[in-house]
């Protein structure tokens, strides 16, 4: 269901951008993370971190879904095995975040949005940046996906794609409207 | 079949040279469960060991009794469940401050090697004994033969961290040969370069020896070692040829001892972690 409800939406994202031209600041960032079915004895669902990075390594915090139904707070004591978004910034943050931390998800394809306005995401020079996307599973493994792209993002470039091989599956950026 | 030999050869040799010199037949280290921690409160678990092959325990313990954990704000706290096995020690520490924490073992001392009127060799302090300079005078013959005082200085150490790493506990202290971090203990990555400082009693400790060795040491035919040599400013970097734990030691000597020492002589070991990127 989440799969075809964002089509649609990106669908009539890419017919509006050949009409308008909306203002950046009204704009928001879509991200479609595939989390894969993965058939082992033990699962968990995995932690993911997404952030950008520009070329100096500094990152903008996205997203990140982690354990925050542990008793005392002992989902955080896995955080650090996003290891790469540990180093930049995670380790830094106080978490929970408002619009960045939320619960882990299961198995399927799951619509991030972040209105850009409202976010870290408006303070973004113009340049080359990566968008990196971490997943981290309790008993399992840990992947780093990277999109490459210019902010602000060019409609004429989207959506951007990659994909995962083990623990992520395929990652979409697009924009609202 | 030569390698054997040369190794019979090269620990009697060091054996005769006491105990400063047997702790580079055996290499002494403390091994953190983990190095870079998540969460509330965590505990990291520490084994302390001296052994031949690096973190397999196989010679003796490291009493934890002389180990020291300093928290980021430098408070100095209690190792909990301590015990000292045949091989190793464990102990554990609890994280309850955000930042960098040193765990180690520090000291400095004179150190004096002479021949007796039977021409037996004697040292001070006594071959696993501990004493304090203020003793020298009476425990030292001056006109011994063949004396040699030594200053001497060992240091062993590892670094873990809560949170975003912090340099407060990486501040030198003056004494001894000891490592400054120019990139942090526990930012290592494999494939990243890393660079370190040695000071000798705080001076830039110029041409002091490095070797890093690779943990897991049991599964392979070579030490892999990377030797190194520290520069005028004491600096010297590595390049992390794969993720695992190091296990790091260096050497330093020179003549500018203080009285009555004749030579200045340090040793400094230490455990990283390095993460895969």
């Amino acid at each position: 269901m989440e799969i075809k409800l964002f089509r649609k939406i990106a669908g009539a994202a890419a017919c509006a951008a050949l009409f308008f031209t909306a203002g950046a600041q009204a704009q928001s960032l879509q991200l479609s993370i595939e989390i894969p079915r993965l058939n082992v004895a033990e699962y968990h669902k995995p932690y993911v971190a997404v952030w950008l990075e520009d070329e100096s390594r500094k990152a903008t915090q996205v997203a990140v879904w982690y354990d925050l139904e542990m008793r005392n707070n002992e989902g955080e004591k896995w955080l650090k095995d996003l290891r790469q978004w540990w180093r930049r910034g995670g380790r830094g943050l106080d978490v929970p975040v408002d619009g960045i931390t939320s619960a882990t998800y299961g198995p399927g394809e799951h619509a991030l949005e972040v209105a850009i306005a409202e976010s870290d995401l408006a303070k973004l020079a113009p340049g080359k940046y990566r968008l990196r996307i971490e997943a981290a599973r309790e008993v399992g493994g840990r992947e780093l996906v990277e999109i490459p792209l210019t902010w602000p993002l060019e409609k004429s470039s989207l959506p951007l794609s990659a994909a995962g091989k083990e623990e992520l599956g395929t990652i979409k950026v697009a924009l609202l409207p | 079949m030569n390698k054997n030999v040369f190794k019979t050869t090269l620990l009697a040799g060091l054996m005769a040279a006491g105990i400063a010199m047997q702790a580079e037949a055996h290499r002494a280290w403390i091994l953190p469960s983990s190095t870079v921690l998540s969460g509330d409160d965590p505990y990291v678990t520490f084994d302390a060991a001296v052994s031949n092959t690096i973190f397999f325990p196989d010679h003796v313990a490291l009493g934890a009794d002389r180990v020291s954990a300093f928290a980021p704000s430098g408070k100095k706290i209690e190792l909990e469940n301590s015990a000292k096995g045949k091989y190793r020690s464990t102990f554990d520490v609890q994280l309850k401050e955000e930042g960098t924490y040193r765990i180690g073992v520090a000291s400095a001392g004179l150190r004096a090697f002479w021949k007796d009127d039977e021409g037996k060799r004697q040292m001070w302090p006594g071959r696993g004994q501990q004493a304090d300079d203020s003793e020298f005078d009476t425990a030292v013959p001056k006109n011994a033969k063949d004396l040699r005082v030594t200053q001497s200085s060992h240091r062993i150490e590892t670094f873990v961290t809560l949170g975003a790493p912090s340099d407060s506990v990486l501040k030198p202290q003056g004494v001894g040969l000891e490592l400054v971090p120019v990139t942090h203990p526990n930012d290592l990555y494999a494939g990243e370069s890393a660079s370190f400082k040695l000071l000798i009693d705080g001076e830039p400790a110029n041409q002091a020896e490095i070797t890093f060795v690779p943990g897991g040491s049991r599964y392979r035919d070579k030490q892999e070692e990377i030797k190194l040599t520290a520069d005028a400013a004491g600096l010297f970097s590595v390049t992390w040829p794969s993720a695992g734990q190091y296990f790091m030691e260096a050497d330093f000597e020179d003549g500018k001892a203080k009285a009555p020492a004749t030579i200045r002589r340090g040793s400094y070991s230490a455990t990283f972690e390095v993460l895969p990127l």
